[in-house]
């Protein structure tokens, strides 16, 4: 079982970075040929940064939009980020004082990281709205963030694992050392739904996370009388007549 | 068109229930084979549109990073379910934002992503169909491209640029609306969207001066053609003789005449409207821009000023530069650019609103009012979608919603806002922008109408307003048309510098 969660894990987080690699390549590579920041935008670049940081990390879209939404989003992403955070400490030898830091937090995020996922599920599932603009996938991508918070939350609360011996596999795992993994069913139904989040994350909606640094309504300085924009292949036009 | 009923105002504006299939149909007229062929589009849907229309997608996909991005980042949040004025006017669920994205976004997946590939039902993923061929034409053009849902999308997703790009697809396989490509192909042969001739608007012209001669007893120019002239003045056709867009064009001659700035329209280039953005097609919005361009050029203009146009403006603040060099900053070796951009006069942003010039002339005490001539009015001011989410004026963020308001508070006494979750950047389209002006289109253009509808009945009942002053020309024909229909007066609607025109004084200091 060890060596197949190594397989497992070595698998996963190569789809995952080459695949969110190749898409943020794709990105970059896409000229934006008008400038269509969404007004009133900054006109520079310091006032993007801000901007940009603002829908980062406080939702600022969101929360013009609907509170609801905005409250439960903001609460799942600030827990997740939060425990993201906390289980570094599996692959830090020593922890980091951050890490050591957050620990007590972390805990708690991941109740109300299920929390948020059952909120907007609830409003997934109860707004006629957002019902009808609704896919399966869209459901499953909060059942898989459902079920790993709760695996998660049951080893720490119910059936507690041998958090030693994860750690030891892990930093096995990184240095090319295998260790083996505590036998515990909770342990593997959480870790396999890790790995399927690892390696669905480039050909799913969760390419929203770097798709936002490459929106042109927000990442576009709001220049254009002062600067010319254009790109390659709108330039060749001008040759041609 | 008499058998239209405005839908009935929501006593509070709560988020209506879904409708399905209420504006299911057929869509706007196609475009006939002898506009489409003017334009270089094939006549008529051609056999393999299938193939066209998935190459001509992917193309779009490596051209447009909007398109791209916004494809791949839709999280089905919901932020925008409720924001869009034709959802809230029809009802019909294709027209929140996100179902609009998805008639496009599905056909994406199927043919551009692995899950839609392999499993098309878990993501939502169909094969291109006739239906959904059809079903695009339908409700692409159920989008005014006026940018409101991007305000509020967690990702900035603009569904106007999937409506472009959707409408690009459409026209490149032969199946295009008929409104847009026959006004296009006015401003390709006659110079604007009204297909009136130079002879033509020479003759308008001295028939306006003559008016405002025996209305003021002074001598307002209205110059075409003038080479060296200072400002060439780019206004949208419909001022050249619609109501009551005449009133706001001899506003801006009385504020130049007042000024004593010399200026000039031109008769091959008469069209500040710029249609090639409604159907995003590049080439198209690249080629009407360049008309400004040639006669800025050919008459020697140090300076470039926009009329009372809304997508226009757009075009003009944000596109111009990029596509026609009508602006500032280009590289030194960027040789098209440069032609036009050492002949412009830089003390002034180029292009200028007509607004923007209008108010640095207040600033600087150039112009004087007599205010009470506009005291018959109690005005409030729509911001027009595509000024208010696509440009700015006055160099700085919200410009564009500071500078009109300054000038009809500086030409008049009473002025009074509407709701502010309507206003400013969380305005509502009149309901006819976007390329959907169009008779075949009233009953999607009266149900769009009712968002704003609702707030200016408030302030007609609480304030007793009797104005809404707008500065762009579609909203002026659009609201002129739909307001009886909701029990207003016709004449209610009218241009900033219509205020500006009652009140400036003339001749006198």
């Amino acid at each position: 079982m060890s060596t197949f969660f190594a397989i497992l894990f070595y698998f996963a987080t190569l789809v995952f970075v080459v695949g969110t690699f190749y898409r943020i390549g794709v990105y970059t590579r896409t000229p934006a040929p008008l400038k269509i920041p969404t007004t009133p935008a900054p006109t520079t670049t310091g006032g993007v940064v801000l901007r940009m940081m603002r829908e980062v990390f406080l939702f600022e879209s969101l929360f013009k939009a609907n509170l609801w939404t905005w409250g439960l989003g903001w609460l799942f992403h600030a827990s997740l980020a939060l425990v993201l955070l906390r289980h570094l400490r599996y692959f830090t030898e020593p922890v980091w004082p951050l890490v050591a830091l957050i620990q007590p937090f972390g805990m708690y995020a991941g109740i109300t990281m299920v929390l948020g996922v059952a909120g907007l599920w609830a409003r997934r599932i109860f707004v006629e709205r957002i019902r009808y603009i609704s896919t399966p996938s869209d459901h499953l991508m909060l059942a898989l963030f459902l079920a790993i918070g709760l695996s998660g939350l049951m080893m720490r609360f119910v059936v507690h694992g041998d958090v030693i011996a994860v750690k030891g596999f892990m930093l096995g795992l990184m240095h090319f050392d295998l260790q083996p993994l505590p036998s515990s069913i909770g342990l593997y139904v959480h870790l396999s739904l890790v790995a399927v989040l690892l390696m669905i994350f480039p050909i799913s909606k969760l390419l929203h996370a770097p798709g936002l640094f490459f929106s042109p309504s927000r990442n576009q300085v709001d220049n254009p009388r002062e600067k010319r924009h254009i790109a390659a292949w709108a330039k060749r036009m001008e040759s041609e007549n | 068109m008499a058998d239209i009923v405005a839908p009935a105002y929501r006593v509070f504006p709560i988020i209506p229930a879904l409708k399905p299939g209420a504006m299911e149909g057929k869509g706007p007229y196609v475009s006939g084979e002898k506009m489409n062929e003017a334009l270089g589009f094939p006549g008529k849907l051609v056999d393999d549109w299938h193939d066209k229309a998935i190459a001509k997608m992917g193309d779009l996909l490596g051209k447009y990073r909007s398109l791209k991005v916004y494809m791949d980042s839709c999280v089905h949040c919901g932020a925008c379910s409720d924001k869009c004025h034709y959802f809230i006017g029809t009802q019909d669920p294709k027209n929140m934002p996100v179902a609009r994205q998805d008639l496009m976004r599905s056909v994406y997946r199927r043919y551009f992503t692995l899950p839609g590939k392999l499993f098309p039902k878990l993501v939502g993923a169909r094969d291109l169909t006739r239906e959904v061929l059809d079903e695009w034409h339908n409700y692409f053009h159920q989008c005014s491209e006026c940018r409101r849902c991007s305000v509020f999308c967690p990702y900035g997703i603009d569904t106007a640029e999937v409506t472009m790009a959707a409408r690009d697809i459409l026209d490149s396989v032969g199946y295009g609306q008929k409104y847009d490509i026959e006004i296009i192909g006015k401003v390709h042969k006659i110079g604007n969207n009204l297909g009136l001739p130079g002879p033509a608007l020479i003759d308008t012209m001295e028939g306006l001066e003559e008016d405002v001669k025996e209305d003021t007893g002074i001598d307002v120019r209205f110059p075409i053609d003038v080479k060296g002239a200072e400002v060439l003045l780019i206004t949208p056709s419909a001022d050249f003789f619609a109501e009551p867009h005449i009133d706001s064009l001899i506003g801006y001659a009385k504020v130049f005449h007042a000024t004593g700035t010399s200026w000039t329209l031109s008769s091959m280039s008469s069209e500040a409207a710029n249609f090639g953005m409604f159907i995003g097609n590049y080439e198209q919005l690249r080629k009407v821009a360049l008309r400004i361009r040639q006669a800025a050029l050919e008459l020697g203009v140090k300076r470039i000023v926009v009329g009372e146009c809304g997508h226009a403006w757009r075009v003009a603040y944000s596109f111009w530069n990029t596509l026609s060099g009508v602006g500032d900053g280009a590289d030194p070796d960027d040789k098209f650019a440069q032609m036009l951009q050492k002949q412009l006069d830089h003390r002034y942003r180029q292009p200028t609103h007509i607004c923007e010039f209008t108010w640095d002339m207040i600033e600087r005490g150039a112009l004087s009012f007599n205010k009470e001539a506009n005291d018959k009015h109690i005005i409030t001011f729509h911001d027009s979608c595509n000024v208010a989410r696509g440009s700015s004026m006055g160099g700085y963020p919200g410009g564009q919603f500071d500078i009109p308001r300054n000038i009809i508070k500086s030409v008049a006494n009473h002025y009074v806002e509407m709701d502010p979750s309507t206003t400013h950047e969380k305005t509502f389209c009149c309901g006819g922008g976007g390329g959907l002006l169009t008779d075949d289109l009233m009953e999607l253009r009266v149900k769009g109408a009712l968002p704003r509808m609702e707030v200016l009945k408030q302030v007609a009942d609480e304030h007793g307003v009797n104005f809404l002053a707008v500065i762009c020309a579609i909203c002026k024909t659009q609201f002129s048309k739909v307001m009886p229909i909701y029990g207003f007066d016709r004449k209610m609607v009218g241009g900033v510098h219509q205020l500006v025109s009652n009140a400036i004084r003339l001749g006198e200091k």
